[in-house]
């Protein structure tokens, strides 16, 4: 089995485990709450972190990112200067400067609404072009009252470049370094800017399906208006009825998971994996301690990192693989067929000893000699 | 006059009570109260519905004694905005007080309907308890019980008709709640438990079903498989109003055929929702019945595309109200134009809940529809864009609208093609639609649309803004403009205490208004308090550093005002403080 990416590949599903976290992740702190908004701006190779990085946050990145959405509420008519919110501190030291980022925006008035109309031109507009949107329309609209870029220094300064900042994660940064580099300057021609932008937005669209995590979106709280109630179900149904290639599928599909040697089995939803990597990881999840004890590890249960690799090397290194009993009971490898031709047929699920699988090819027609 | 005076000064209090009898709506009785003295003792004796907008607004023992013969009540407790999250949870809104309250009154309560309260197990146990007559319980959007207490519900009020849950965050006890109906209980009419998370026992329900031949609606949750709907849908062919449960099944296999049989038979089922579990391919089982739904919610399944969407409404010729995602698309949202013309109530909600992402829903499906449904009267719309152009001619196509809530996935989103703000387009919804009600704003607006919505909205009672507005002058417009405002909920704009204290005395008229991230300061709220004494100004801080620390320049996080005949509650928690 080839090791597993994180769900990077399989377009941010939000089931992928979320602890293990690929190399790339990494350029997103876990941890903290404003160190993401600053690595995001400072690293232009995380222009590679698609927003399916972002999904992956944990519970408390959402969180924290909730709070600081706040912040982008200043962007937005009248509302509150954020010197309330505790965690503005943070983000304050990673003040930066708006114009950096949105190097076509100069302070003039008239240029940033002629700028709006190239930006924000086109029917359907990804969420990025929107947050650019209201960023710059409140830079346009608001600055003779509320909205002062400079007064009391980083207040104002700061929530536009929270809103860049997740606009980072959502891939909006490589459409302003874009922006940046390709050396447009404020164009008044509508294409050029809504083009990159759209790319921008097609990219997160890609790979953003269910994507749960509120962290890419900087939220605002409340807002969109939906009931907690329609919000909480939504969020359930979605969970359960994944979407395949952007056809309806029907419920879940639980198979029994065995593993030689464990003392119990356990059963996995196939529905929420679209993808073999997605599965193997989860399956290495759930099977891991098992695996730990096996080898007599001596890895403190929390260090999950090490353990992962370990299992991967051992699962790589050929030690167990992964095997399937399809519709006409036959044991067969799994890997060989497309995803969804596998989740039509596959009944159960079996992790076994390299060593029992010698002999089992796909296609085989004899039983291995250890079944459950 | 003199004379007219004095005949009906002779009518007996029967033949006045017998009058009034006809006057269903609380405001008509409202009014007749208001006519004369023994008008007022004839309709308050009366009166056996009534209708508590704000539960702090009164206090149950006061109404008790203007209306001692009521059986019926409807009480609202916390604010609209809190279903967004911008309420604490434990801010207030207790039930518990009121039932105790009409318990010691000796009223024979009848009906409870409440909506954003909190509900304690220890309430319900109270109305199953002291009310033998007890015949219909509503709750929506309500919290705090489990199925305890609706356990105790269904053993004791033997009379229970209507036991509907909408919308609550109820916990689930696993205490077989539906089997506590006794097998002598066969007269309920309506029953609709959807919002439950866990198991009933299926034999029980299908028997209940089953004794229960008055039965009409029956809404059950996603716990109850399709082959249990079918065996519940051969026992009541007379349902008029179906909530179906999980609705996945092979359709390849006896159970589903049996379900198209039994649905068949369902000749008078005019309203359809649930789904919140479903599998396209069980969808053609519904077909039979489509063309004569007047009322259809598949606002909670996701999984259904576009395509399935539209094979089913396409059907749906005598559809009045639907329901559905932002899935439908503008595309699907033409069909429904032009397959749905008696449609009277639409709402497009996110399928993608936390908004991230794009919706495939714009200005288009909106124009298609006015287009095509000119019976049209309500909407609630969330959209990716619109324009001023869509707008005016929606405004247009439909001039009957009541009810018009549009929400943009951006709040501040310009006009997707011009860029301008979206005033003019509120601006010809205002002006055309002379009887609207409710009204939603959303999208780059200016105070202008304020002055549009004062100049036009003339009818207007409930008025939602979030993100909009330059000056004081927008909330200003409003305030002295739409005489009939009854519900103002701000968020988020620039409107401060100018505009606030300007005309205090609005307030009154009105029953409440929420201000929230706007430029209101604590010292222009204390002023309201002292000046209003009738007005409860509730300052909600959720940091709770509420005495020392609030400046009189500070600005006010949320506040929420409402007219009250009996002064500051006496159960606001620590983070609300009373003016």
């Amino acid at each position: 089995m080839s090791p597993p990416l994180l769900g990077v590949e399989g377009g941010g599903h939000v089931n992928a485990p979320l602890m293990s976290s690929s190399a790339s992740v990494d350029c997103i702190t876990q941890s903290g709450s404003g160190l993401k908004e600053r690595n995001y701006l400072g690293l232009s190779d995380c222009s590679s972190v698609d927003s399916s990085a972002v999904s992956n946050m944990s519970e408390e990145n959402k969180n924290n990112l909730n709070l600081k959405a706040t912040e982008l509420r200043l962007g937005l008519p009248g509302s509150r200067s954020p010197e309330r919110d505790s965690d503005f501190t943070l983000l304050s030291s990673g003040k930066l400067d708006e114009k950096q980022l949105f190097p076509l925006l100069p302070s003039k008035d008239g240029i940033c609404s002629l700028m709006q109309k190239s930006v924000i031109s086109g029917n359907k507009r990804g969420f990025s072009d929107t947050v650019d949107g209201f960023s710059e329309i409140k830079s346009s609209v608001f600055t003779e009252g509320k909205w002062m870029f400079n007064a009391t220094g980083s207040d104002s300064g700061t929530p536009q470049s929270v809103v860049e900042a997740k606009l980072a994660g959502n891939a909006g940064i490589n459409v302003i370094l874009s922006n940046n580099s390709s050396g447009s300057q404020p164009s008044m021609k509508k294409e050029l800017p809504t083009r990159t932008l759209q790319e921008g937005h097609n990219k997160i669209n890609g790979s953003n399906n269910n994507n749960s995590a509120p962290a890419a979106k900087a939220q605002v709280v409340g807002w969109p208006p939906i009931r907690s109630f329609r919000k909480n179900t939504l969020a359930t149904t979605l969970k359960t009825n994944d979407e395949v290639d952007g056809k309806p599928v029907p419920g879940a599909l639980f198979v029994k998971v065995s593993m030689d040697g464990a003392p119990y089995l356990r059963k996995v939803d196939l529905r929420t994996y679209s993808t073999y990597q997605e599965l193997s990881s989860a399956l290495e999840k759930m099977f891991m301690c098992f695996t730990i004890r096996q080898c007599g590890s001596q890895e403190a249960p929390g260090r999950e990192m090490l353990g992962e690799n370990k299992f991967k090397d051992l699962v790589h290194g050929s030690d167990y693989v992964l095997t399937f009993e399809d519709k006409d009971g036959d044991w067969m490898l799994v890997g060989d067929v497309p995803w969804e031709m596998f989740i039509e047929s596959c009944k159960r699920l079996k992790i076994m000893k390299g060593s029992d699988a010698i002999g089992l090819a796909p296609r085989a027609t004899e039983k291995p000699k250890n079944q459950n | 006059m003199h004379s007219f005076q004095s005949m009906l000064n002779y009518f007996p209090e029967e033949v006045l009570e017998h009058v009034f009898d006809f006057l269903t709506s609380h405001r008509d009785r409202n009014a007749v109260s208001l006519v004369c003295k023994s008008w007022y003792a004839v309709e308050r004796f009366s009166r056996e519905k009534v209708f508590v907008g704000n539960c702090y607004a009164i206090s149950p023992e006061r109404l008790i004694a203007r209306f001692p013969r009521f059986r019926s009540l409807t009480l609202k407790g916390k604010p609209h905005f809190a279903d967004f999250n911008l309420v604490p949870n434990d801010w207030g809104g207790y039930v518990q007080p009121w039932i105790e309250s009409i318990v010691r009154g000796g009223v024979n309560l009848e009906e409870l309907r409440l909506k954003r309260m909190l509900v304690s197990d220890e309430s319900l146990e109270l109305l199953a308890t002291f009310f033998p007559n007890f015949k219909s319980l509503v709750l929506v959007s309500c919290e705090g019980f489990t199925t305890d207490g609706l356990a105790a519900i269904a053993s004791n009020c033997r009379f229970l008709r209507e036991l509907d849950l909408q919308e609550n965050e109820v916990e689930d006890r696993r205490g077989q709640w539906l089997s506590c109906f006794p097998d002598s209980c066969t007269s309920l009419v309506s029953l609709n438990f959807t919002c439950l998370k866990g198991e009933v026992n299926l034999a029980s329900l299908e028997r209940l079903v089953a004794r229960c031949r008055n039965l009409r609606s029956l809404r059950v949750n996603n716990a109850v498989p399709l082959d249990a709907l079918q065996r519940i849908l051969a026992q009541a062919p007379q349902l008029v109003d179906l909530g179906t449960g999980s609705f996945v099944h092979d359709p390849d296999t006896e159970s589903y055929n049996k379900l198209e049989t039994s649905m068949q038979k369902c000749t008078s089922i005019t309203s359809l929702s649930g789904f919140l579990d479903v599998s396209a391919r069980c969808l053609p089982a519904v077909y039979p019945i489509c063309g004569q739904l007047t009322s259809l919610n598949l606002s909670y399944a996701p999984g259904i595309y576009s395509d399935e969407l539209v094979k089913l409404i396409c059907y749906c010729n005598r559809l009045e109200r639907l329901l559905v995602l932002d899935t439908i698309g503008d595309k699907g949202l033409g069909v429904v134009a032009s397959s749905c013309k008696e449609l009277q109530e639409l709402r497009v909600f996110l399928s993608d809940v936390y908004g991230i992402g794009n919706t495939a829903v714009t200005e288009e499906g909106l124009v298609a529809i006015s287009a095509g449904c000119p019976k049209l009267n309500s909407i609630l719309y969330f959209c990716q864009q619109m324009t001023n152009e869509a707008l005016i001619m929606v405004a247009k196509n439909c001039p009957n609208f009541i009810r018009f809530r549009l929400c943009t996935l951006n709040p501040t989103v310009p006009d997707a093609i011009t860029m301008q703000p979206l005033d003019e387009g509120f601006g010809a919804i205002v002006k055309s639609c002379k009887d609207l009600k409710r009204l939603s704003i959303s999208g780059l607006l200016t105070d202008q649309v304020f002055l549009y919505i004062g100049r036009y909205a003339k009818q207007l009672e409930m008025l939602s803004i979030a993100f909009a507005g330059d000056s004081d002058k927008g909330m200003l417009c409003v305030l002295n403009g739409c005489k009939k405002l009854k519900k103002l909920e701000i968020r988020d704009c620039p409107f401060g205490n100018v505009a606030l204290l300007a005309d205090m005395g609005k307030y009154e008229t009105m029953r409440s208004l929420w201000m929230s991230s706007c430029e209101v300061t604590f010292g222009a709220c204390k002023t309201l308090a002292r000046k209003m004494p009738r007005l409860n100004v509730e300052i909600i801080n959720e940091n709770d550093q509420i005495e020392a620390s609030f400046d009189d320049k500070q600005k006010v996080e949320k506040m929420y005002l409402y007219r009250t005949l009996v002064g500051p509650r006496k159960d606001a928690p620590g983070f609300v403080w009373t003016l």
